[in-house]
């Protein structure tokens, strides 16, 4: 029997998609069998994070709907042993499915996948409740801004009150040279804003823009720091203890000599 | 350098973190308590009534928020007196 995660955070943009492809594809690297699904009826996006936009035939509306097997639907990542990708409808809306359908298809997938993550879409509304029915375990994205923070909190509150104790907080795009100036909440900031555990702190990186361009995800990018960062975070989840990250190993020569004689 | 340079003639020495924090704190003891706006509002117009039986305040500049403290939620009224009122000066005697 496989677990069911899903990466939410209220806001939008702060990173879910591209994190659900990651952690999704880090677990697969370690050998595991990952399904993972998009719960953006209506809005997909998963598909085209992870370079599957043209494999695409049958839908989640349509397995929930009898109109396909789940087998049909599920797309295999060629790239990654083991990854598989249940895309979103695009021409249905979120009243296409019911929470209750979801806790069924999620309890499908168990059965044949040691994880199942899903991507939750934005908001509080009936996607977001759809997304978790299914779900035993919940992960909230944030960045560290304000409004970011604050919708996160009041996604953990309802987490808690659907039953979905202990989400565990990933932290992306923080820009370590920003927290050093003082122009940017640090780690500790947040963390003790929301009360939270920390799975994982990933570092703003070009690179995700760039591989998100060519459909490819950035986990197995052996150089890049959000890289590393995702890489931990799956072995985190697979209940490795791995030490957060040394997000000041960054910078030029310069950064790290100013660094260095204590002008931050 | 410009980095440097822009640093070195700030305004604000402490950087915007603390900003965000403290405006993300007092967002978040109205979120968690879930007191609305409204409610806020009806609460104030009531402390007005009961409070200008005894002291004339001034409405305007007259403020109810939402604080915390470590582990407790504050309501904080902030009103300015004019003056307190000669008819219960008289009676408290």
């Amino acid at each position: 029997m496989g677990e069911v995660i899903v990466i939410t955070s209220g806001k939008g943009g702060v990173g879910k998609t591209t994190a659900t492809a990651n952690i999704g594809a880090g677990l697969a690297l370690r050998g595991h069998k990952v399904a993972l699904i998009d719960a953006d009826i209506g809005l997909r996006n998963l598909d085209v994070v992870l370079g599957l936009e043209n494999r695409i035939v049958y839908d989640l509306v349509d397995v929930v709907h009898g109109q396909c097997r789940l087998k049909q639907a599920l797309i295999k990542d060629k790239r990654f042993e083991g990854l598989h990708l249940l895309p979103a409808a695009q021409t249905k809306d979120k009243t296409a499915v019911k929470p209750e359908q979801m806790k069924e298809l999620c309890l499908q997938l168990k059965e044949e996948f040691d994880y199942v993550v899903i991507d939750c879409p934005a908001g509080i509304e009936q996607g977001f409740k759809n997304a978790i029915a299914g779900a035993e375990k919940a992960i909230v994205v944030t960045t560290p801004e304000v409004s970011a923070v604050r919708d996160a909190d009041r996604v953990i509150g309802l987490l808690e009150a659907a039953e979905l104790r202990e989400p565990k907080l990933v932290i992306n795009r923080l820009r370590p040279k920003m927290v050093r100036q003082g122009d940017m909440m640090n780690i500790e900031d947040i963390i003790e804003i929301l009360a939270i555990d920390l799975l994982g702190v990933i570092p703003e990186d070009e690179q995700i823009i760039v591989t998100t361009n060519r459909g490819e995800t950035v986990v197995q990018d052996q150089r890049s720091r959000s890289g590393e960062a995702f890489r931990n975070i799956a072995m985190r989840i697979l209940g490795e203890p791995v030490p957060l990250m040394d997000l000041e190993r960054d910078g030029n020569l310069f950064a790290r000599l100013r660094r260095i004689i204590g002008l931050r | 350098m410009l980095d440097f340079l822009a640093r070195l003639f700030q305004r604000h020495p402490l950087g915007s973190k603390e900003v965000a924090k403290e405006r993300l704190r007092l967002v978040l003891v109205h979120d968690r308590a879930n007191v609305s706006p409204e409610l806020l509002e009806m609460l104030k117009n009531d402390l007005v009534q009961v409070i200008s039986k005894y002291i004339e305040i001034d409405e305007r500049g007259l403020e109810v928020t939402l604080d915390s403290s470590a582990e407790m939620v504050a309501l904080v009224a902030s009103i300015p007196v004019r003056r307190v009122k000669r008819a219960v000066k008289m009676a408290s005697v």
